[in-house]
């Protein structure tokens, strides 16, 4: 099995995501990079179920795509709220609880 | 005789409001206002249920009575139990009698790493007597607000809301472990917070909902710690770690008799008495209870009577073995418990002084009296704190849904007593009466029920050693007496003063007026003078006012003797687990329930009379003081200091969140522009920028401030560390949990 290739692929995916939560200064972009992450967690999965030809791998993908699914929904009526309210969605004037 | 059907299948009780709460969201929107009745149905099936259960369990008492205990597997508590009871033969000429044993049923929830985890029932006297009160006034509160709610903008979600509480209070109720209770405690917390922000549209209700949820959530921090130890409680006394509270009661009685493992006793009953403290606002974490009023007046009611605060009572009195143990109470003098039940009756009653919203006034009311309970609880008053609960929920609900009437018909929906209301005895006659019923009930005017309850407490206390709380309570009662009196007058007496009211509604009074929903949906509501409710409304205040006034006999003194059968003295045979005689032996003098003598009832109505009469005095004839708090200058600090309530609520917004926000917003601003460009940046800026900040802040700022000598506070370590990482900014915080999992990863791998 070529499973490097594959974990690979899912560390650069991880990455890319990681960046863009950090840096980007939309905050529908952060939540496609929080898809990206978890889009590279699933080619683990997936990688890691063949690799031990366990079936569990890819139950829990199924999972965390549903979960992705719901979590997405959650994350876009927090954004329109937040715009909505504070007039912005750049994450970085989104400051209410500073310190 | 086999397990009764009523107290085997009592987990009907909370589901059916559950399932309520789903069909009302599911199909109440389009049955428009008839999806209320959906709740009332589902609540008042509860109320029979319950009904059901007390009938059943009176009858397993005197079952037990004849033919002594009944089969079960909790040996040692059962024998407990029975080393508790007491020959009755002193006071009611019966024999002795047998421990009865709860009915519990429970099945296995799931299995998490060899713990298994229950759900289940155990239905005792406690768990009868509290669903019987909680299904009453659940359904009063429902009824009446089918009225008080009309036309609101979310009617059916209301309803909804409140059958959901009503489901979740029950499952805490019938709970058969702590975990459970747990689960009921969040979900009752949960639906406080929907219902006093319903009209979340203005600022000031949704600022008391969320201030609500946070403050008993600093509670459950406590609470979360003492259910967790309930755990190893159980594992300690009786070698087999469980949430069962039957298991962790007898392991507690265990553990206190042998003297070991007093500390992790004592953690675990300091950690529920916080969660205790915030749910049933408890010094110091009473401040939410007053701003709660934000929401609609039956819910306060439903709040203060049977579903929120009184959890924490109930708790206490659930797991009593862990705090008589834990706190040492049998051994007189001073507790923490009975401490900070104390403190609070004082304090409570004397901020209901300076009130001008009626329901505030009845809010640090409920402070004052549930600090009854729990000083009750603290000096060893089992029964008698559980029973002043059970009156208490009567006639607070009384007087809540009578101060409801009294906004929704006499007031126009205004709370202020000295803006929108006064003189109203001659409209609303019949509100009149029963609001005066509830509260003489409440200031213990003699024969009516806050008298038998709290007198029970003050000389319960006095016989176990606590004089000092006896006294507490005593002049508590007299302030009682005296704020209500002032209540009354202010609310039915004098002139009415709400006649502009008409004009500027909607603005009236600042925070008093919370019926906006209900006003644009009912524009005839505006259209009258002051004038009495209608039956939906009174009838709830009927049968409160006649349960404040019969709700006490239950546990009145025999002091002549009826032959046969008589309500009197029932209360301790019903409910306690050792029946009449004691809950607990260890005291010295012998018991919980000290001999009846006239001098505590006599004290107590003294007290009374004297605060009633200062009052009348003040209000009614004006012999004294009038302008007192504006001529004397000690006087008049003394009421700022009520009025800014002990300044509780500056210490928590301005010392606690300031310390973390006020006048460090602006380092944090230099540090996020610096400091986080800088990580984006490159190592080689970080370096310089770090150099540059400490140059900053040590150096200049730092020694600078020194002469100030104030800055030395804000300098220190740890306010570098708040303003360096409590930037408000997500992104910040996704980098430094980023970093700190990548550390942990990184340790993970060097070590192994």
């Amino acid at each position: 099995m070529y499973l490097n290739q594959f974990l690979l692929l899912s560390v650069f995916l991880f990455c890319a995501g990681m960046y863009g939560v950090m840096t980007r200064k939309h905050t529908v972009l952060v939540l496609m990079s929080v898809e990206l992450m978890l889009a590279a967690v699933n080619i683990n999965l997936v990688a890691f179920g063949a690799h031990y030809n366990d079936p569990v791998g890819q139950v829990f993908a199924l999972f965390v795509l549903t979960i992705a699914a719901a979590e997405v929904g959650v994350g876009l009526a927090i954004v329109l709220l937040i715009y909505r309210n504070l007039h912005s969605s750049n994450p970085d004037e989104v400051d209410v609880l500073r310190g | 005789m086999a397990h009764p059907w009523f107290l085997e299948n009592a987990w009907l009780i909370p589901a059916i409001p559950a399932v309520s709460f789903l069909v009302i969201l599911a199909v109440g929107k389009r049955m428009g206002a008839r999806g209320a009745w959906i709740g009332v149905g589902a609540v008042g099936v509860s109320w029979l249920l319950s009904v059901g259960n007390v009938v059943q369990w009176i009858q397993r008492v005197s079952d037990a009575d004849d033919e002594g205990a009944g089969e079960g597997h909790v040996e040692a508590l059962r024998a407990f139990g029975r080393s508790l009871a007491r020959p009755f033969a002193e006071s009611g000429g019966e024999h002795a009698k047998a421990y009865v044993e709860p009915v519990t049923r429970s099945f296995s929830w799931f299995t998490n790493g060899g713990v298994d985890l229950h759900v289940g029932i155990q239905v005792d006297g406690l768990a009868v007597m509290m669903m019987f009160v909680v299904a009453t006034i659940s359904l009063l509160v429902h009824y009446y607000s089918t009225e008080y709610m009309k036309g609101d903008r979310r009617f059916t979600h209301y309803f909804a809301v409140l059958s959901l509480f009503t489901a979740s209070m029950l499952l805490l109720v019938v709970a058969d472990n702590t975990l459970q209770m747990l689960v009921g405690w969040e979900l009752v917390g949960v639906c406080s917070f929907i219902l006093i922000g319903h009209w979340w549209e203005e600022k000031p209700n949704s600022d008391a909902a969320v201030k609500a949820f946070l403050t008993t959530r600093t509670g459950d921090i406590g609470l979360l710690c003492g259910v967790i130890m309930t755990y190893f409680v159980a594992a300690k006394g009786t070698g087999d770690g469980t949430f069962n509270i039957l298991k962790v009661n007898e392991a507690a009685q265990t553990l206190g008799q042998d003297g070991t493992a007093k500390s992790l006793l004592f953690w675990c009953a300091a950690g529920l008495l916080l969660g205790i403290i915030g749910k049933s606002g408890q010094f110091p974490l009473h401040t939410w209870l007053p701003d709660a009023m934000a929401g609609p007046t039956p819910v306060s009611a439903l709040i203060h009577a049977a579903t929120m605060v009184v959890a924490g009572v109930y708790l206490g009195a659930r797991l009593y073995p862990v705090f008589f143990q834990g706190f040492h109470i049998a051994g007189g003098g001073v507790n923490l418990m009975a401490a900070v039940g104390g403190i609070t009756v004082i304090i409570g009653a004397a901020l209901a002084f300076v009130q001008r919203d009626i329901k505030k006034v009845l809010a640090y009311s409920t402070i004052s009296q549930l600090g009854y309970m729990v000083m009750g609880l603290g000096v060893g008053a089992w029964s008698a704190a559980i029973f002043h609960l059970f009156t208490h929920a009567f006639f607070k609900a009384n007087l809540f849904l009578g101060a409801g009437s009294v906004s929704h018909s006499g007031a126009h929906h205004g709370f202020d007593m000295v803006s929108d209301m006064g003189g109203l005895k001659k409209y609303m006659p019949r509100t009149f009466l029963t609001f005066v019923i509830g509260a003489a009930a409440l200031s213990g005017f003699p024969l009516l029920a806050g008298f038998f309850s709290k007198d029970e407490i003050l000389a319960t206390a006095g016989h176990n050693d606590y004089v000092f709380f006896m006294w507490l309570g005593f002049i508590g009662g007299g302030m009682t007496a005296a704020y209500m009196t002032r209540c009354i007058y202010l609310t039915f007496f004098g002139e009415y003063r709400g006649g502009h009211a008409h004009d500027d509604h909607g603005v009236a009074s600042g925070a008093a007026d919370h019926d906006h929903g209900v006003a644009s949906g009912a524009a005839d509501h505006d259209d009258h003078g002051p004038r009495e409710s209608n039956n939906t409304i009174l009838l709830p205040l009927y049968v409160l006012s006649f349960m404040s006034v019969v709700g006490g006999l239950i546990f009145a003194p025999l002091l002549f003797d009826v032959s046969g059968w008589s309500f009197f003295e029932k209360f301790p045979e019903w409910v306690e687990p050792g029946g009449p005689g004691t809950f607990f032996v260890d005291f010295a003098g012998g018991g919980l329930h000290p001999e009846f003598s006239w001098s505590d009832p006599l004290y107590a109505t003294l007290l009374a009379a004297l605060g009633f009469g200062l009052s009348y005095l003040f209000f009614w004839r004006h012999a004294f003081g009038q302008d007192a708090t504006q001529r004397r200058p000690v006087l008049r600090k003394g009421k700022t200091f009520l009025e800014n309530k002990y300044y509780l609520d500056h210490l928590y917004t301005d010392l606690v969140v300031g310390s973390v926000k006020g006048p460090i917003a602006a380092a944090a601003y230099w540090v996020n522009q610096h400091v986080i460009d800088a990580v984006l940046r490159g190592t080689g800026v970080i370096v310089k920028r770090v150099g540059q900040f400490t140059y900053d802040w040590i150096d200049q700022r730092g020694v600078d401030s020194v002469p100030d000598g104030l800055a030395v506070g804000t300098g220190s370590f740890g306010g570098l560390l708040t303003r360096t990482f409590q930037t408000g900014r997500v992104q910040w915080y996704a980098l430094l949990a980023f970093l700190g999992t990548a550390g942990f990863a990184l340790a993970l791998l060097l070590v192994s």
